[in-house]
């Protein structure tokens, strides 16, 4: 349940996501992917920034994002059983001694 | 090759029997081999090719819907979002006994669509255009799929970020 005083803040911020250079936490959202992956166009870039720094909730949700995202990469990165980059010299000689057999 | 059937299939018997398949396929497949990629990586995809296949015929469990997942907007179109008090770090929280158990459960638990997108581009780290040509999905798909995989893991995993789980 929210207070009259955090409807208030939220309905301020809802008007200044319309302002020029600004965006909506939904518009925001479209483009996290892109930004992760570094591939905003700079004036894009700088709308996103500029959202995150004036927007509490988008800061947090994308630390959290962040944060999961590096949790599932070290999850599976821990796993014993996988094995380092199959020897690609091996392989080679493998397919050759194969094609050699014919 | 082992362990990315593992990864993909989450079954010991099932990527034993994908990693088979895969090398039944590799040797057919080998005199049309054209050296184009590595060798390695054309053996990665074909044993991805055998994960998926196994996938599709495996009757899945409960699936959590991916729209009870997704992030919230008010009639602002501002985020709902539960302000963060702690700010563990991915590194504290893998020092913890369950936080691996719990993610590979999480992840375990996406529904398929989004999860194996999730797999292949995160931690089979495969490109965006080499993961829509397996999935034979549009690039755009793979990046809508990916990033809402990425949205719902986060919200299921919000109980073990906000230390409400031991």
């Amino acid at each position: 349940m929210k207070t009259p005083m955090q409807k208030m803040m939220r309905r301020i911020h809802g008007l200044l996501f319309k302002l020029p250079l600004m965006i909506t936490c939904d518009e925001f959202e479209g483009f996290i992917l892109a930004y992760l992956e570094d591939d905003l166009p700079p004036r894009q870039k700088f709308v996103f920034e500029t959202h995150l720094k004036v927007c509490r909730e988008c800061r947090d949700y994308l630390a959290a994002y962040r944060t999961s995202l590096e949790l599932a990469r070290a999850s599976y990165r821990d796993d014993p059983a996988a094995p380092d980059d199959m020897p690609e010299d091996l392989v080679k000689a493998i397919v050759a001694a194969r094609k050699a057999d014919g | 090759m082992m362990a990315v059937a593992r990864r993909l299939v989450g079954d010991e018997a099932l990527a034993q029997d994908c990693v088979q398949n895969a090398f039944a396929d590799v040797f057919r497949g080998l005199d049309g081999f054209e050296e184009r990629s590595r060798l390695s990586t054309w053996m990665h995809r074909i044993v991805v090719n055998q994960g998926l296949m196994a996938l599709r015929k495996q009757k899945r469990l409960q699936e959590i819907s991916i729209d009870d997942l997704l992030p919230a907007f008010d009639q602002n179109r501002c985020r709902i979002e539960e302000q963060w008090i702690s700010a563990e770090t991915p590194e504290s929280l893998m020092q913890r006994d369950q936080t691996k158990d719990v993610v590979l459960s999480k992840i375990a638990s996406l529904p398929e669509n989004y999860r194996i997108v999730l797999l292949l581009r995160d931690i089979e780290e495969m490109s965006t255009s080499d993961v829509a040509q397996t999935l034979q999905i549009s690039e755009s798909n793979v990046k809508v799929r990916l990033h809402r995989a990425r949205s719902a893991l986060k919200m299921l995993l919000e109980p073990l970020l906000r230390g409400e789980t031991s």
